[in-house]
């Protein structure tokens, strides 16, 4: 038999090795996003500030925002918040999607805390959550002037993740718009 | 030998093949809740489809095993859906725009899932020919033949006699 053939499995086991320890660094609850590269999905719903007037994805304006889904029952938002108050503080237009949530409540976190949203869309169904595949909060999209979304964060938004992650593709989005 | 890894090597495929029917028979239809449907024909396509949907919050769950918020409303959504009297596909089609390909537990065949579907059918393949070409057909008769008819030299022939002599005393 020729003596190259009984490197064979040794190859093989190479190459499994590889594949398996490129597995190891891979987060299982980064899910790729269906709607990277789509259109903000179209909606009509509330306005926290006043449930009298509705919102439309027209009102995302032709302009880079960051749409930041959040709610009062969730956990993470809090150790979010302030992170989003200092990017609003930096001039970040943030748009909240204030998610199965109680509208009293949130009003009253917004006063509490701070409000970094230029404006937030009540979705207590979670309908535009679906349509945007939300699975929980927080979630943050980034959305650039002809309303396509380019950046989807399941989870915390912290000066890591802005650093590492966000700000480059902000950036360079705002000067596009310029 | 040979034939009895041909043996060995057909009946863990058959076990194989076998299992994967038997566990897709015997799933437990673990979603508790109650729907009502106005056909008895949708509620079947609506366990059918909550069993092969993954929930894309609690990972490794499928949709009827889940209690996450998000799969409470992906079972609701179906069962709009299905009273609408959409399609299997349509349903399908409509969640993976949302929630990625990553919903489907039995995903399409596409440019990124062939190597998925089509590898275990190659490694098959590989190991039967394998097996054919260094167990079955290469074969028993030839190499036992020729076992049978090597004959040593007088020189091989006095050295294993020697060699055997030493391993006597």
């Amino acid at each position: 038999m020729n003596r190259l053939a009984l490197y064979v499995p040794l190859v093989l086991f190479a190459v499994l090795s590889l594949f398996l320890l490129k597995g190891l660094d891979r987060d299982p609850t980064e899910l790729p996003s269906a709607l990277v590269g789509e259109a903000f999905p179209s909606f009509t719903l509330p306005s926290l500030a006043n449930e009298q007037q509705f919102l439309s994805q027209r009102d995302l304006g032709t302009r880079v925002v960051l749409v930041n889904v959040w709610a009062t029952w969730c956990f993470a938002c809090r150790i979010e918040h302030p992170m989003l108050n200092q990017l609003a503080a930096q001039g970040v237009a943030i748009i909240g999607l204030n998610y199965k949530d109680q509208s009293q409540k949130a009003q009253q976190w917004l006063e509490q805390k701070g409000n970094p949203y230029q404006f937030n869309i009540v979705d207590a169904q979670g309908t535009l959550g679906f349509d945007l595949g939300v699975t929980g909060a927080p979630e943050t999209y980034l959305v650039d002037a002809q309303g396509i979304i380019r950046y989807r964060r399941v989870g915390v938004v912290d000066q890591r993740i802005w650093d590492n992650e966000i700000r480059d593709l902000y950036q360079q989005l705002m000067a596009e718009v310029e | 030998m040979p034939a009895l890894l041909l043996k060995v090597f057909l009946l863990l495929t058959l076990s194989l093949l076998s299992a994967g029917q038997f566990s897709e028979r015997s799933v437990a239809w673990a979603s508790t809740e109650v729907v009502q449907f106005s056909d008895p024909l949708l509620r079947d396509r609506y366990y059918q489809l909550v069993q092969e949907l993954r929930c894309p919050k609690c990972q490794n769950q499928n949709l009827a095993d889940s209690n996450a918020p998000i799969s409470t409303d992906m079972k609701a959504q179906i069962q709009t859906m299905l009273e609408a009297r959409q399609s299997d596909d349509q349903i399908k089609d409509y969640l993976v725009s949302r929630y990625s390909e990553f919903v489907l537990y039995r995903p399409e065949v596409n440019t990124n899932t062939w190597f998925l579907w089509f590898a275990p059918l190659c490694f098959v393949l590989f190991g039967a020919i394998i097996v054919w070409r260094y167990g079955f057909s290469g074969g028993r008769a030839e190499s036992d033949a020729k076992i049978n008819t090597t004959e040593l030299t007088d020189k091989q022939q006095q050295q294993l006699s020697e060699l055997l002599g030493e391993e006597d005393k």
